[in-house]
């Protein structure tokens, strides 16, 4: 048997393929909205698997440091190492700001106070070395576009990139600059000169703190002003044979902290913090799909009543309802295969262009190549029912 | 020895019922041999339309009977369950314009009706090729119908009609967008075919130029058929 939508494409191929990108463009911003997502998502494992931590100690009562903001102090640390199956511990600080850079736009990018060979340094570097000071040392991701020796302001102070790692990003997306943990605890806390003035009169002033039969009380209480003895977590590796419950466990009973393993942080990341953002893609996902589907829908119905003649001559010379129907719904399907083809793509060449990472996985475009055909078939029904209401008298005339 | 031909007694097709009720047929009744071809003449409104589409199984006759050779398709209703069936293996239409569809090439229009009839692509298009050739239109096998002329398409549409062998075939005004030359030249084509396939053709038409080639004529007034005997110019 001849297959008439077959011929019916071929003859008209070039509209068929023209309709079939238009409808392309269309499914490949569907995919693109996917790829956000997942991105979104990836992002958020990322953050999690490049900090090299089993568990987070964060503030207690707090879902920090990403989804909230907790504040413990610096020296937790030490009492974390001591206690049963924790091998490493190490103080981290996070604080998204914009990071200036001479004659150049400023970059939006997650400020990350690290120590040296300590978890939380990013694990492998493609350019450069690792931060080997204790000042004014900065390892960028290769999405804030910082070169190698390039200078960049942070606060008041002015640090140089020794080295530069990639997919190290926020789990909002905004890329990672990693610099010394006093540095950027100064730089969380740091007050400009008038307001550091203005505190030091204000504690003078104060009669507690100021008290003239205590000689150096007042120094002591501004020293103490200076300093900044807060991170927001501490990152605990743990020793072999132990799993991060039973060494959570104890640190949540006996040091008054909140602590989180991999699996609870990646809950709260990918759960409840990117969960509002799933959710407007999801719905934009719904929408493009609906948008899709009445496109389709109206192009096939459009196509079908251009041939009612042929199609009320086919019924008469007895030609069945089912071929006729296979006919409009095998186009339909051919137009929805064309588009899937065009969007995987376009979607696949546009994907890096965006400024936060789009992740195409092949899964999704299996379930959009699903979710195509079944919206193609579902569109096509309008053209089918019209098509089989055509009475074969019309092909005689009046 | 079977009965060939199509016979048709007392046929009426009423549209609607009680004080708006419209007899399109009253009392239509047709006799066409194997082999002949009948022409169907009537002013607009006579219910040409009409008969042809229930000689056609497209509408259904309200009274009457029709037969093709042994088999009764109507008798007072339907005797025959699938229509689309018999349409396709009993009777062959040719329309006032050919109608042939655009996307598929000359031998596949014609080619399609035994396909639909079951038959394999390689036998229905031998099938073609077969009408083709005694249409004198072997060489245009490949073309599509956008790039025939008007005579050849109707030429075409004439193969598509007779390729399943048809007892009947049913032509509404197939010389309308033709000249006379060409117009004479397919009711030719249509009785060499008649004769050849042993098809009886029943051709609706007021076209003047072609009236004088019918054997016999029917007319149709009011719903109802009358005979008379015609001059038969293009088949003597």
């Amino acid at each position: 048997m001849i297959s008439l939508a077959g011929r019916d494409i071929l003859k008209s191929w070039s509209n068929f393929v023209f309709t079939g990108m238009g409808l392309g463009l269309l499914i490949a911003v569907t995919f693109t909205m996917a790829g956000v997502y997942r991105g979104l998502v990836d992002d958020a494992k990322a953050l999690l698997t490049n900090s090299g931590a089993d568990l987070w100690v964060v503030q207690k009562d707090t879902q920090g440091p990403y989804a909230e903001s907790s504040s413990i102090y610096d020296d937790v640390y030490r009492n974390l190492l001591s206690m049963p199956g924790v091998a490493r511990a190490a103080n981290i600080t996070y604080l998204t700001m914009q990071v200036l850079r001479q004659g150049k736009p400023d970059v939006r990018a997650m400020v990350v106070g690290i120590l040296p060979d300590s978890p939380g340094e990013p694990g492998y570097l493609m350019a450069g070395r690792q931060i080997t000071h204790s000042h004014y040392e900065a390892v960028a991701d290769v999405a804030t576009k910082f070169k190698l020796g390039e200078r960049i302001q942070i606060r008041r102070n002015e640090y140089t990139v020794v080295g530069l790692t990639r997919r190290m990003v926020s789990s909002g997306g905004d890329p990672m600059v990693f610099i010394p943990l006093r540095d950027a605890q100064e730089a969380q806390f740091l007050k400009d000169n008038d307001a550091i003035v203005s505190q030091r009169h204000r504690t003078a002033a104060n009669p507690a703190l100021n008290r003239p039969g205590v000689p150096g009380l007042l120094d002591a209480v501004i020293e103490s002003q200076n300093h900044n003895p807060y991170v927001n977590a501490v990152l605990v590796q743990i020793k072999p044979g132990f799993s991060p419950e039973e060494v959570a466990a104890p640190i949540q009973r006996w040091k008054h902290l909140q602590v989180f393993t991999r699996a609870q942080m990646e809950e709260i990341l990918v759960v409840k913090l990117v969960a509002t953002s799933a959710k407007q893609i999801g719905m934009f996902l719904v929408i493009l799909t609906i948008v899709s589907t009445a496109i389709v829908a109206f192009i096939i119905y459009t196509m079908t009543m251009g041939k009612i003649r042929e199609i009320a001559v086919l019924k008469l010379i007895g030609t069945r309802n089912r071929t006729i129907a296979a006919m409009i719904m095998q186009q339909a399907i051919a137009l929805g295969i064309i588009g899937f083809v065009v969007g995987k793509i376009v979607a696949t060449f546009w994907a890096p262009m965006f400024p936060k990472y789009v992740l195409l996985i092949p899964g999704d475009a299996a379930r959009g190549f699903a979710v195509v055909v079944i919206i193609c078939i579902l569109a096509s029904l309008l053209a089918i029912r019209a098509a089989l209401k055509v009475d074969p008298a019309e092909a005689i005339g009046a | 020895m079977p009965v060939k031909g199509i016979h048709i007694e007392g046929l009426a097709k009423r549209y609607g019922s009680g004080d708006t009720a419209v007899d399109a047929l009253k009392d239509v009744n047709m006799e066409v041999a194997a082999g002949e071809v009948v022409g169907l003449v009537g002013p607009s409104g006579s219910g040409k339309s009409t008969l042809l589409k229930a000689l056609g199984a497209v509408i259904e006759p309200s009274a009457g009977r029709m037969t093709i050779g042994d088999t009764v398709i109507y008798d007072n209703g339907w005797k025959i369950k699938d229509l689309r069936a018999l349409r396709r293996d009993s009777i062959g239409f040719i329309f006032q314009a050919p109608y042939l569809i655009p996307f598929l090439d000359v031998t596949d229009n014609i080619a399609l009706l035994p396909m639909l009839a079951g038959q394999s692509n390689a036998r229905s298009r031998e099938l073609a090729m077969t009408l083709l050739q005694a249409l004198d239109m072997a060489h245009r096998a490949k073309a599509m119908p956008a790039q025939l002329s008007g005579g050849e398409q109707q030429r075409v549409a004439i193969a598509r009609a007779l390729v399943n062998r048809p007892p009947v075939v049913l032509a509404d005004e197939p010389t309308a967008p033709l000249d006379s030359q060409r117009a004479l030249a397919v009711i030719r084509i249509l009785g060499q075919m008649a004769q050849q396939y042993e098809t009886s053709i029943i051709v609706v038409t007021h076209d003047e130029k072609i009236i004088p080639t019918f054997k016999r004529i029917y007319h149709i007034r009011d719903g109802v058929t009358y005979e008379e005997a015609g001059e038969g110019r293009a088949f003597t």
